[in-house]
């Protein structure tokens, strides 16, 4: 047993070559995985990349969750927004998407949109240039304004895949809400990770935003989507995905 | 003394001891002392003698002056005129309802347990009863209802025995210019323990705030022997003009020395281990052979361990109990009852019993394992026999070669009663943050006053000017460089700069979340029956409820697997399933527990004691002090390759079964050599030996890979003086504590502590389930976009000694410095074999990463092939 063996020999479990803007090739890690008979990257960062489409998926951005706290006194460091944006813009400049779909609570709360700053407001429309912007509205921001740029709706379907907040359990449905995450243990150790959650029929994303917490897929909530653990975690290592199945997990 | 009370000690066959007496010279004198006496001296009964004495003489005739809060005067904004009124304040005579006569808060007694106020109260009872004292002694803790800290508060005892955290609770109210401004005496019992930890820093801002409402207060510090006894000193008076100032040290003399031995084990002493199973029987034997036995452990799991063990073959059927703080408190009441009883034989223990709650008689320590420092031993020791001219008598038993040399050392610094208690701390900047927000809760401050007086506290004595501000403004509005907070802020400027609550919700939070005591997340243990493999982790079909067993610790129980069995509450259990802050565990028919958990003791080899160890080493003279077994191992090891020097570092490297690897003998405890672990992994790393993982003990540290590190020596393209070199404690370091899990533990604490998160929400209790964010998170963020943030600054501070150990690391490193002897070996030295049997046995230690992910994963695709 190993306490720090070494990955940089090791190929990633899947990987996927972009061209970015400067045109220069890369390597990125990530998943394959499949959804009603669709092939969707699933990226390191916990963005889903469609490439047919060219669509991104992003899910529970939680944007302004530290100002949101801090109105009650508790005063998180107010870095989220810009690190959540930060990574956003990461994954976009590799796939470069034709088009965006956040996939719900974009923003913390009802009001959060508003205290975003202006230099935040500028990131988020120079994202918006040159391709389309879909709000799914969520439980936390069912109202997104209009001067945010993009457009807001409650689901989109793309041949046979419906993109939703809230997962339901139906076939061919990618949702957000729950955060999964996955808790690995062995011998003594043990570590948790955000990640997807998947059995070839639906999916559930991970929470990209920086606070933004996460619920085990071990909880009944799970169980209610995909039925008995039968289904796996693709887990977001530190250089690659893992992919564990959900009855191995904590 | 007063005649009553030379009558008093006459009556009782006592007569008063020489400390005692100096004690009561020193109070007439008007200063404040440090008394330094061992377990059984009459410590306590000396501290109080002052109080006992001048409350009697200022009782005759009765006190004719009344006394109620000073409610009027503070509507009408008198705590404006600050000190000088509040001085005054308790002396105020006023004529309303509900007063009574009171002569007001005589003598405040801090004790850093709950139950060691309690137990001092009932002991202080006896002499005020038969002396017939007029003296009211109340106690206040946690468990005190709110009806009497109410009228507490309205109409003080003459003596009020406490804790620091309900200290600091006291001093947050508006009305403590009054409940303090008669305060003659501060009582500090086992300051000695006090002082090492937040508490310590916590009390100290304390003593600075009664400074200022009670300037003609006086403080008695209680100590066990230290080794800085000056320095201790310094804590019990106000620092002023960055001089240093001291207390008046009294030393009790005639204690008899112990008397000490080492197990002369019959049977093979192991190599390597924790559990000292070898010498079961003789242990046993002892226990036998003596009325009563304690029997001390480093760690909660050798105490299940233990006691399993020692009830197997307890064929006479002798009273033994087991006593560790994670056990139900219910169960360790009765225990401590039956002690003090006089109804064991033996007690199992953990340093839960270190500190004083009175025992009665023991007649035997047993140490099992190593014991980390001299002082810590000699406080252990000093639990035997409460009668301080008998002698304690004492028995290590080693539980492998390295503790063997260990012991030897410690019963040679015990036998010249040299002391290795670590030096005074520097105040923690997340404990003032705390302190900042309880002034603000109570009179408003202006900064340049609270400065001055945060440094009369010792441990702050040396803070800055910019540390302050910054964690003034951090309580204020979090302290971030981007400030878009101010319109949250928690506390505010008035007109006249002074710092007030912006709300009340703000002092409630306060209130809730005073300490400094973090612990780590616990959970219940409860035992269900068990089997059909039902649980699966989650709760499922798994009946609910259960008897308690106890608490464990959240960070083991997420190292298991359903179906792991381990020892707890004295069995093995079967871990069954988690749900919500409950796990689940079933009885298992096992003889031994599946997952070893030992997880290394909380205290590593002190700085001393590992000084000593290296200088017998050195000096094979010494060596006949030692077990045949021992010596034997040494002079082989001398051999095949050298033993280490007193100041050099000792590096082997040497072939095994298709991996290399480098075994070094730095003897500065686990938790540096798991530092050095993971810093030289990564050098490592960057040279081209493909490291693979390592191993610490106390005494040496492991690391293997596929490079042949023999060969790249050789050929000069790995130099150890650069690889040991102090500069690792840059970048490297850096690098690694971007995502050191430790260090996010240590940021945690500090994050609660200093108020930047609740560790209760206002009104409630949230379980870990329901915690909305995690400070993991918020540790990434902050430490990306503002390094220099006051927090980090804090968790950078107790890394340096806590969990890191990096000060002990740096020093070794400065050390040895370019005294690095390397010995290339064909095969493993003997003195390597003992770190080398942990790999496998313990879990070894690295950040888990991508590598245990792809475990399970690998486990994933095994499975799969088998199935079809």
């Amino acid at each position: 047993m190993t306490a720090h063996a070494q990955f940089l020999d090791d190929e990633p479990a899947a990987a996927r070559a972009t061209v970015d803007a400067a045109g220069a090739t890369q390597v990125v890690a990530g998943a394959t995985l499949a959804v009603a008979g669709v092939t969707l990257f699933a990226d390191l960062s916990g963005a889903l990349f469609w490439e047919e489409q060219r669509l991104l998926v992003v899910s529970d951005l939680h944007l302004e969750k530290g100002s949101s706290f801090a109105r009650r006194g508790v005063l998180l460091p107010p870095y989220d927004t810009l690190a959540t944006l930060g990574r956003l813009g990461a994954v976009i400049a590799r796939h470069n998407p034709r088009t965006v779909i956040a996939l719900g609570d974009s923003f913390h709360d009802r009001t959060a949109h508003g205290r975003l700053s202006a230099p935040n407001r500028d990131i988020i429309a120079a994202f918006q240039l040159r391709r389309d912007w879909i709000w799914i509205s969520g439980n936390h921001d069912p109202a997104i304004p209009s001067d945010l740029g993009g457009v807001v709706t409650q689901e989109v379907s793309i041949g046979p895949i419906a993109f939703r907040h809230e997962p339901s359990g139906a076939s061919g449905e990618i949702a957000g809400h729950l955060h999964p995450k996955a808790r690995v243990s062995t011998r003594g150790r043990s570590m948790e990770r955000r990640c997807f959650a998947c059995d070839g029929e639906r999916a559930v994303m991970p929470a990209f935003g920086a606070y933004a917490g996460g619920l085990s897929i071990r909880d009944a909530a799970f169980a209610k989507i995909f039925g008995t653990p039968g289904f796996m975690a693709h887990v977001l290592g530190d250089h690659r995905l893992h992919t564990i199945a959900a009855s191995r997990c904590y | 003394m007063p005649e009553k009370f030379q009558r008093w000690f006459a009556g009782r066959g006592w007569s008063p001891r020489a400390h005692q007496l100096d004690l009561l010279q020193k109070a007439r004198d008007d200063r404040s002392a440090l008394l330094i006496a061992p377990t059984g001296a009459g410590k306590t009964l000396a501290g109080f003698l002052p109080t006992l004495v001048e409350l009697s003489a200022d009782t005759s005739p009765l006190p004719s002056f009344r006394l109620s809060p000073p409610r009027a005067a503070r509507a009408a904004g008198g705590e404006k005129n600050g000190r000088a009124a509040s001085s005054s304040q308790a002396r105020v005579t006023s004529a309303g309802r509900g007063e009574q006569n009171s002569r007001g808060l005589h003598t405040l007694y801090i004790s850093p347990l709950k139950a060691l106020a309690v137990d001092i109260a009932r002991n202080l009872e006896t002499p005020i009863a038969e002396m017939a004292l007029p003296i009211k002694v109340e106690t206040r803790t946690g468990d005190t209802p709110v009806s009497r800290r109410q009228r507490q508060r309205r109409y003080p005892p003459d003596i009020l025995l406490t804790t620091p955290e309900q200290l600091a609770l006291l001093l947050s109210s508006d009305d403590a210019p009054f409940l303090f401004g008669s305060l003659q005496r501060i009582v500090l019992d086992e300051l000695h323990a006090l002082v090492t930890s937040k508490r310590g820093d916590l009390l100290s801002l304390a003593l600075a705030r009664l400074w200022q409402l009670a300037p003609q207060m006086r403080a008695i510090g209680l100590s066990a022997t230290v080794a800085e006894p000056e320095s201790l000193a310094r804590f019990l008076v106000p620092q002023r003009d960055r001089r240093s100032e001291a207390a008046d040290i009294v030393i009790a003399g005639g204690a008899a020395a112990p008397i000490v031995e080492m197990l002369d084990t019959k049977e093979r002493l192991p190599w390597a281990g924790h559990s000292a199973r070898h010498a079961l029987n003789e242990v046993y034997e002892l226990i036998k052979a003596n009325r009563t036995t304690l029997v001390f452990v480093n760690t909660r799991s050798q105490a299940e361990m233990l006691f399993q063990d020692l009830w197997r073959m307890n064929d006479d059927n002798l009273a033994i109990a087991l006593h560790h703080g994670s056990l139900d408190v219910a169960q360790r009441r009765k225990v401590e009852d039956a002690m003090a009883a006089g109804k064991l034989r033996g007690v199992v223990c953990t340093s839960s019993l270190d500190l004083g709650v009175d025992w009665g008689d023991v007649d035997l320590v047993i140490n099992i394992g190593a014991p980390k420092g001299a002082s810590r031993l000699m406080q252990r020791i000093g639990r035997a026999n409460h009668r301080i001219d008998e002698a304690s008598r004492a028995v290590l038993v080693p539980a492998n070669r390295f503790e063997v040399l260990e012991c030897r050392v410690a019963i040679d610094a015990v036998a010249e009663n040299a002391q290795d208690t670590p030096p005074l701390r520097t105040g923690a900047l997340d404990v003032l943050a705390q302190h900042v927000l309880g002034r603000a809760c109570g009179e408003p401050f202006l900064s340049d006053e609270l400065y001055a007086e945060v440094l009369t506290a010792a441990p702050y004595a040396g803070l800055t000017r910019t540390d302050f501000d910054d964690v003034v403004d951090f309580v204020a509005s979090g302290g971030y460089a981007l400030k878009t907070y101010e319109r949250f802020a928690r506390i505010k400027q008035d007109k006249t700069g002074r710092w007030r609550v912006t709300n009340p919700r703000v002092r409630q939070s306060y209130r809730l979340n005073v300490g400094t005591i973090v612990e780590d997340t616990m959970l219940k243990v409860r035992l269900v029956r068990g089997g059909k493999g039902a649980g699966k982790g989650s709760t499922g079909a798994l009946a609910r409820g259960g008897r308690m067993l106890g608490q464990i610790e959240e960070v083991f129980i997420e190292g298991l697997v359903v179906g792991d069995t381990f020892v707890f509450g004295g069995e093995v259990v079967r871990y069954e399933a988690l749900a919500e802050d409950q796990v689940y565990v079933s009885r298992a028919n096992d003889k031994d527990a599946k997952v070893p958990s030992y997880m290394g003791g909380k205290f590593p080899l002190s700085t001393y004691l590992a000084e000593r160890v290296r200088k017998l080493l050195d000096d094979d003279q010494a060596w006949k002090a030692l077990p045949e077994q021992v010596r034997e191992w040494l002079s082989l090891q001398r051999e095949v390759s050298r033993v280490p020097g007193v100041r050099d570092l000792l590096v082997e490297t040497f072939p095994r079964a298709n991996k290399h690897y480098l075994v070094c003998y730095p003897f500065e405890g686990r938790l540096a050599h798991q530092t050095l672990g993971m810093l030289l992994t990564r050098r490592m790393e960057r040279a081209r030996v493909r490291p693979l993982g390592f191993v610490a003990n106390e005494y040496a540290l492991a690391v293997w890979g596929l490079g042949d590190m023999s060969f790249m020596i050789r050929q000069g393209r790995l130099d150890l003086d650069a690889l040991f070199d102090p500069d690792m404690l840059g970048d490297d370091l850096e690098a690694w504590l971007a995502e050191s899990a430790l260090m996010k533990r240590t940021f945690r604490t500090c994050a609660v502590i200093s108020g930047l998160i609740a560790r209760r929400f206002t009104g409630e209790e949230k379980t870990r389930r329901q915690v909305l964010f995690s400070t993991d998170l918020i540790y990434d963020v902050l430490r990306k976009h503002q390094p220099d943030h006051v927090l980090l600054r804090a968790a950078r501070a107790d890394a340096a000694t806590g969990l890191l150990d990096i000060r002990r690391l740096s020093d070794m490193l400065s050390r040895i410095k370019r005294r690095i002897t390397h010995r290339e070996l064909t095969r493993v030295s003997p003195l390597a074999v003992p770190v080398m049997l942990e790999i496998g046995r313990e879990s070894v230690y690295g950040e888990a990463s991508d590598e245990l992910l792809a475990e399970a994963a690998g486990e994933l695709v095994k499975e799969a092939m088998e199935r079809t």
